[in-house]
């Protein structure tokens, strides 16, 4: 029987997936955008496992708000993107040094 | 529900107004970007009269989700200031660069509704998309010059650990939701004071912290603040350092107190060491700093650790220090930005090194003066202003049983004068470096005219109003 456990572990396993994304990938910008979307569903799940638990619609509302505004997130993110590509001609992480003190 | 949206007039009229000047953008363009401007401030102006309480009848709608008190009011009044001030300081710097869009002034107003639903925010939901609203606009503006690599990079890094805390903040949020049962502040308070806190809770809690100390820059969630104020252009910057700061620290308030005031004991460690080494940090990183843009971001690190220990006091008399000091820490920081934008070389390009403001008292005496004021105000020097908020929060720490936070915290704002005080020698006392081209722009010195007027002497003939407002707004929270 799969219990609000075996949720909680898997979003937990995908949240600390998606932080180390973030942290450990030396390569491309486009990796880390993929990393923060996993952040955002592990978040997800904890929501709607929890919501289902307690029977309680909240965490569903709330979950379809994050999904909501993670599109937005995704979209800016991916324009502002492009104008750093356009400026630089690069999005590789390394290249990310103009400002350092 | 007419009642419920009574209480959000101010989002209702900034929303309505940012549509209204997105409309106008899109069909006159650039060439009404200054008309567009002063329309935001009007905007500004009409949502900070048809703030509920200060009209007179606060209260709480939808069902909780939306708290309309004289907290929010408070708090309101001085983001609309502050984000007015960063509006109009604009103008003449994009105009000169030839990059002043109509967008600016949208953006900034969408800022405001975002920051508006936070400070009024009763319910872990509202305060999620306050935060996002606001965090979104900050992406694009900090972006805002977008042929300047710099500015693209500074927005780039702004998105992707501004991402990584809301992710961080909301999965805090669902443990929260999950372990007490409710997203409203007021049930989590009843939930965390039934049964002590429990470990989940605790997780919750520290994530939630974790995600808006990210949006104040305390350690150790400041790594983006310096890339981010150095790079987003000089008028985003100010903005940044001052209407968003107040808007995270009053949300951070009223989640401390109301959501988790059962688990004060609990969260009381985490702001401790966060506003600590938000002082130590703030104090000893900007001593070897070359760019002013930098140094005023780890000032602000450092303003905020003050405020943070204020917060610590979780008393009536805490949580007003803070409001107090944010209200100064505004005027203080938008006036040394207000400076900082006048530096210009003699062919008009914006420098930024400390080493340019060399002997800036013989070449603009004025100038040096303001900023020497500003610089001897955040270091919290008396007879200036800057002085009286750090005493009453050290004033609140101490009478919450926490002499020790308090003594640490007044040896840290001595590290701290060591590089204000450094500003203030490289510019009476070095040999004068090329002159800044003169400036033109009268707003903005009426502005600074303005600030250094309330940081100085002056200011304190102004303590009773401010001190009724932010107790009679702290009082809203217990």
């Amino acid at each position: 029987m799969i219990g609000l456990g075996h949720y909680l572990v898997v979003a937990a396993i995908l949240f600390v997936l998606g932080v180390f994304g973030i942290f450990l990938n030396r390569k491309n910008i486009i990796v880390i955008l993929m990393a923060i979307e996993l952040i955002l569903l592990a978040v997800n799940i904890n929501l709607v496992a929890f919501s289902a638990y307690l029977g309680d619609m909240v965490g569903q509302i709330f979950a379809m708000f994050v999904l909501t505004v993670a599109a937005g997130e995704a979209a800016i993110g991916l324009a502002i993107l492009v104008i750093y590509f356009r400026g630089r001609g690069s999005i590789a992480v390394d290249d990310i040094n103009q400002m350092k003190g | 529900m007419g009642e419920s949206l009574f209480f959000t007039l101010p989002e209702i009229v900034l929303t309505l107004g940012s549509l209204f000047l997105l409309m106008l953008a899109a069909f006159m363009g650039d060439r009404v970007s200054r008309l567009a401007t002063w329309l935001a401030v009007g905007f500004f102006v009409i949502a900070a009269l048809v703030t509920p309480e200060i009209i007179g009848r606060g209260g709480v709608g939808f069902d909780g989700l939306y708290i309309a008190d004289s907290f929010a009011a408070f708090s309101k009044i001085l983001i609309y200031i502050a984000a007015a001030a960063a509006l109009v300081a604009a103008t003449s710097w994009f105009a000169r660069d030839g990059t002043f869009r109509t967008e600016y002034p949208v953006l900034i107003l969408l800022s405001a509704v975002g920051m508006g639903m936070m400070v009024s925010a009763g319910d872990l939901l509202t305060l999620y998309v306050g935060l996002e609203l606001l965090s979104l606009s900050s992406y694009v503006l900090a972006s805002f010059q977008r042929r300047d690599v710099r500015s693209a990079e500074a927005g780039l890094k702004y998105f992707v650990l501004g991402a990584l805390a809301s992710g961080i903040l909301l999965y805090g949020i669902s443990l929260l939701y999950g372990f007490t049962g409710s997203t409203l502040f007021g049930q989590i308070n009843l939930a965390l004071g039934r049964d002590g806190v429990s470990t989940g809770e605790l997780f919750g809690i520290v994530f939630v912290l974790a995600g808006i100390a990210f949006k104040v820059s305390a350690v150790p969630f400041h790594m983006w603040t310096p890339d981010v104020y150095e790079g987003a252009p000089t008028p985003v910057t100010a903005y940044f350092a001052s209407a968003p700061k107040v808007a995270a620290m009053c949300l951070m308030a009223r989640v401390a107190i109301e959501g988790m005031g059962p688990a004060t004991f609990e969260w009381r460690q985490i702001v401790i060491f966060s506003a600590l080494a938000s002082t130590i940090l703030g104090g000893v990183a900007a001593i070897n700093q070359r760019n002013i843009k930098r140094l005023l971001a780890y000032s602000s690190i450092n303003n905020v650790g003050f405020a943070l220990i204020g917060l610590a006091a979780a008393t009536r008399e805490g949580i007003a220090s803070v409001l107090f000091y944010m209200a100064v820490y505004v005027v203080m920081t938008i006036g040394s930005f207000l400076c900082v934008l006048r530096m210009r070389d003699e062919t008009g390009r914006p420098v930024e090194t400390i080493a340019s403001l060399s002997g800036l008292s013989r070449t603009r005496p004025g100038l040096a003066a303001a900023l020497a004021m500003f610089m001897f105000s955040l270091a919290g020097i008396p007879p200036l202003f800057g002085f009286w908020p750090k005493f009453l929060v050290f004033n609140a720490a101490v009478e919450a049983d926490l002499t020790w936070l308090a003594a640490v915290g007044i040896a840290t704002s001595v590290i701290g004068a060591y590089y204000y005080l450094k500003i203030i020698k490289t510019m009476y006392f070095d040999e004068p470096a090329p002159a800044f081209e003169p400036s033109r722009d009268r707003i903005e010195g009426v502005l600074i005219v303005l600030a250094a007027l309330f940081i100085s002497p002056l200011g304190y003939f102004s303590i009773p109003y401010i001190d009724a407002a932010a107790q009679n707004a702290a009082g809203a929270l217990f």
